[in-house]
């Protein structure tokens, strides 16, 4: 068994052995052959029983879209709500319930179009919520119009002639938005997204977790370039804490800082030692994070960091909420109802 | 000098001035000093949406309006028989409120030419004998304040800002009130600032000595206390009651206190208020906006909390989805709208009951909602406990449709006890509750109630009961994933059910007519109860019989509701919209109904309301 995460210090210990089955619900799994949300699912189900906890306590809660049916095939307590709102409601339930872990599960539409605004708002607030963000780059759903990060141009049913939306990147937007765990990781490397749901559960506050994930019907081999044994490795930059970022299916790439204070990627073989970067996902300043982001090209995906942006420790909202409880019972007793209502000017009539 | 001292059986005071005058603090000072001496009261605060518009101007007009007497008081007063205008603008805007022959209490100070220009007065009102029809006591207020504060260091600026505290203690005076209720006011307020609590102090012994010595005033005025109900009582506005209400009902029924909410008027003092009381577990999460307010609040019902947010119209429209959302996942909510002058942004600090049908409708598909209203600033305390009882043991969102106008008014209530409110049981499923055939025992999350037809509320953490729900149909039962047209068919139904058999705990509509000898029932639904009340009095003191009711659960309406208006030969339904509960009246009981509407972002007056109800019960 685990040590116990952090940030599942309040929720109740499993006296029983799990394994991924006990997380398997009864329920026929309705996804399109061949979607990489299959292979997500295997791997949550995989890591549940790492966390330690007592299913009961586990709640996974989703918005609209395909991967917000993940609820169903979990075999916890599940929401499956209206569309962009998962993050809300999550919110009001992890406030409620510290002794919950408490998990959302959105898409690219729910999560950066639609809810776009509660997403942004649970990072700064940094209640204890870990989020899945499954990107495909795509409505599948709808079948099959562009999202807010599909490709400038792309062709889709709602943009015959090519989309003139620019997208944004998930993880750029969560840092800005005072975000204090971003990673990213892709649906078909489980020791990898492992790895990050492990980093995540021991965060305490929001997590946001992109995970690269197929729709093979509506954009298939979106992320083909990360997952190609022949480009992967020379395309995706693999973050580790306190490591020098050198990457390459020949270990002969690397990111460095450049005169102008920005990143920028180079030939291991051109560069001095002192010149690459060493990775600091415990950065107080958001800007080395925010830099790692933009080394991607959004089109070829050539330089794509995968892996712990960012991990910073700041109080939670409901931690800080509970305090505020407990200093006011600590200073006045558990309220009293009466001497609520009978107020300070009171009167008698007889 | 003695003065003659005149008792009268209820008068009604306006006070008018600049927003920044601190007019509303004036009027709830006098009202609860007049609370405290046993009067019965009502009041009605009447003022702009803008924070400060420009001093002097008519935008910028705050008034406060104030009806008590030595008997039960239903409204502030169609008229006021007082009008205290501290300035060119207050009086222009409020002088059509005072009734011919009232008095005119007027600050003198402020009626130089510019500020008469500014407001478009060509001649000085005071001097040109448009004021004649009323008793005017010209009253130089901000050059007395500021010659009785002359011993403090201060700016003659900082000196002015106490002359609503010199108009207090003079009208405090003339209607025999103590001042020490507003000395211990003081007290609290200014502890900190030694001079400013000493010059506010020293304007209000001011006022009051110039109310016993001025030739202004050759009379001076008694209320006796009004009879009633013997007990403990606390003047209280409507969105206070309504706070209290939500907390006595987390109380009772065992289930911590979530308000999710976004600041709207005139909703916010909900939140204000509830955000101090965390010594009562009391969370609240000031979302970023109206959907993520009632999703937050949503989630903490789905924890097990007593999920509730507060808003307004605007508010109401963005949370729709939600709403639908509960009604889906049939978990308790209480959705608090505290209803303003619409559409749009509309009149954000004007009264109204334009949201009736949205409570009822605002919805894709088919999703019930149960409505309940309060009738009066205090009775919102009432309303909160039903709602939540409601809510709870139906496992269903719940409107209490609250307006500008309870909110913000206030009267006194007689305190209740903790121990004398309803207990209110939540139920938490605790185990399995089905058995299949094959012996297995499960917990299937939508099985029901057979009585209520509600179903088990299983929060997370309990082990056997973990289960998925959601916004697309469910099968009846298991809850599972359902696409079968008559499995929906049944659901629709179904919930609709659960919602119509809540009448079945509702006390049956009231009906208030003394003679028994009415023809004519009047029928109104929250905050007109004062206005048609009163109309009803009146008439009936001229020998018209009148019938009235007030409808406080607006969905499932009380199950007596067709019986009551079929036995009259008129029914009016007076409304401050164009006709919706007329509307639904109409439609559920085939009953020609008769709407007075008014939609003015003013409470209706007593006046209007008898002339209306005279005109349909003499015709025909």
């Amino acid at each position: 068994m685990a040590e116990t995460f952090a940030s599942l210090s309040l929720v109740p210990k499993t006296d029983v052995p799990q394994s991924a089955k006990d997380f398997k619900t009864d329920q026929e799994v309705r996804w399109c052959p061949g979607c990489g949300d299959y292979a997500i699912l295997a791997a949550v189900q995989g890591f549940m029983p790492e966390l330690g906890v007592k299913r009961e306590n586990i709640v996974f809660v989703s918005g609209i879209g395909c991967s917000s049916r993940f609820p169903y095939y979990m075999n916890t307590y599940g929401v499956h709500s209206i569309h962009g709102r998962a993050p809300a409601i999550a919110s009001g339930l992890a406030l409620s319930r510290p002794d919950l872990s408490v998990w959302v599960v959105t898409g690219d539409g729910d999560a950066l179009s639609i809810g776009g605004n509660h997403l942004i708002h649970a990072l700064r607030r940094n209640v204890n919520l870990k989020i899945l963000l499954f990107n495909n780059r795509i409505y599948g759903l709808t079948k099959g119009q562009f999202s807010p990060t599909s490709e400038a141009g792309k062709i889709t049913k709602s943009s015959p002639v090519g989309s003139v939306d620019y997208p944004f990147n998930p993880l750029s937007v969560a840092l800005g938005a005072e975000a204090t765990f971003v990673a990213r990781t892709i649906d078909s490397d489980r020791q990898h997204l492992q790895s990050v749901l492990r980093a995540a559960a021991e965060h305490e506050g929001t997590a946001l977790i992109e995970i690269y994930q197929n729709c093979d019907i509506f954009n298939d081999n979106a992320w083909e370039p990360m997952k190609n044994p022949e480009t992967r490795d020379d395309i995706t930059i693999r973050l580790n804490h306190g490591e020098k970022i050198i990457f390459g299916a020949n270990n002969d790439r690397c990111v460095i800082r450049k005169a102008d204070g920005s990143l920028g990627v180079a030939n291991v073989a051109n560069v001095s030692a002192d010149q690459i970067v060493t990775h600091d996902a415990h950065a107080t300043d958001p800007s080395f994070a925010f830099a790692l982001t933009r080394l991607s090209h959004p089109e070829t995906l050539q330089d794509t960091p995968i892996g712990v942006f960012r991990d910073v420790k700041r109080a939670t909202y409901e931690a800080q909420m509970r305090e505020q409880i407990t200093v006011a019972q600590a200073a006045a007793g558990a309220g009293d109802l009466d001497a609520l209502l009978q107020g300070k000017d009171t009167w008698e009539v007889r | 000098m003695s003065k003659e001292v005149v008792e009268l059986d209820h008068v009604s005071i306006r006070f008018a001035g600049d927003s920044g005058d601190g007019m509303q603090l004036t009027g709830d000072q006098f009202t609860s000093t007049t609370a405290g001496l046993g009067n019965d009261l009502t009041t009605f605060p009447d003022f702009p949406a803008e924070i400060r518009a420009p001093a002097g101007t008519l935008p910028g007009v705050s008034a406060f309006q104030l009806n008590f007497g030595d008997h039960d008081i239903l409204t502030p007063g169609d008229f006021a028989d007082v009008l205290v205008a501290m300035n060119p603008a207050a009086l222009k805007a409020n002088l059509k409120e005072l009734r011919k022959g009232g008095d005119l209490l007027v600050n003198t100070d402020e009626f130089g030419s510019r500020a008469l220009t500014k407001v478009g007065y060509d001649s000085n009102p005071l001097e040109d004998g448009s004021l004649d029809g009323y008793n005017v006591h010209p009253i130089a207020l901000t050059s007395m304040t500021v010659e009785a504060l002359k011993e403090f260091d201060m700016t003659k600026k900082d000196a002015e800002r106490a002359k609503n505290m010199f108009a207090l203690g003079m009208l405090l005076w003339l209607f025999s009130r103590p001042l020490e209720p507003t000395i211990k006011f003081l007290d609290a307020k200014f502890g900190k600032k030694p001079t400013i609590l000493a010059a506010n102090k020293k304007a209000l012994q001011a006022g009051w000595s110039f109310g016993e010595t001025t030739e202004s005033f050759s009379t001076q005025f008694v209320v006796k206390p009004a009879s009633m109900p013997a007990g403990t009582y606390r003047n209280i506005h409507g969105n206070l009651a309504t706070a209290y209400g939500l907390i006595a009902a987390s109380k009772r029924s065992g289930l911590p206190l979530f308000l999710g909410s976004y600041p709207i008027t005139p909703a916010s003092d909900i939140l204000h208020e509830l955000s101090k009381h965390k010594g009562f577990g009391v969370r609240t999460f000031q979302a970023e906006d109206e959907i993520a307010a009632i999703g937050a609040a949503l989630g903490a019902s789905y924890a097990g909390m007593l999920g509730i947010t507060t808003t307004s119209g605007p508010g109401v429209a963005l949370k729709s989805e939600t709403i639908g959302l509960a009604v889906a996942l049939e978990l308790p909510l209480i959705i608090i709208d505290v209803q303003r002058g619409g559409p749009s942004t509309g009149l954000p600090t004007k009264t109204e009951q334009a949201d009736l049908l949205q409570a009822m409708f605002g919805r894709n598909g088919e999703a019930p909602v149960p409505i309940v209203a309060p009738q009066s600033p205090a009775d919102c305390f009432n309303a909160a406990i039903e709602a939540a009882r409601i809510a709870i043991t139906y496992r269903t969102p719940v409107f209490l449709l609250s307006d500008g106008y309870v909110a913000n008014g206030a009267e006194p209530w007689l305190i209740p006890t903790e121990d004398s409110l309803p207990v209110i049981e939540p139920k938490f499923a605790t185990g399995p509750n089905h058995i299949l055939e094959d012996g297995t025992e499960v917990f299937w999350p939508f099985k029901r109630d057979p009585e209520t037809l509600a179903r088990p509320w299983a929060i997370p953490g309990v082990a056997g009961l973990e289960h998925r729900i959601g916004g697309i149909e469910k099968q009846d039962g298991t809850g599972n994933i359902s696409y079968d047209p008559a499995n929906h068919d049944f659901m629709v139904r179904t919930r609709q059910a659960k919602v119509d058999g809540i009448a079945k705990t509702v006390a049956p509509l009231l009906v208030d007519d003394p003679s028994g000898a009415a023809k004519t029932l009047v029928i109104g639904w929250g905050s007109t109860y004062g206005p048609i009340q009163d109309a009803c009095r009146n008439l009936r003191d001229e020998g018209i019989q009148v019938a009235h009711a007030q409808v406080r659960h607006l969905n499932p309406f009380p199950s007596n509701m067709g019986d009551v208006i079929k036995s009259y030969d008129k029914v009016i339904v007076p409304e401050m919209n164009l006709g919706q509960l007329n509307m639904l009246l109409r439609a559920k009981y085939l009953v020609d109904t008769i709407g007075f509407n008014q939609v003015r972002g003013l409470p209706f007056k007593t006046q209007e309301l008898m002339d209306a109800i005279k005109e349909v019960a003499s015709h025909g």
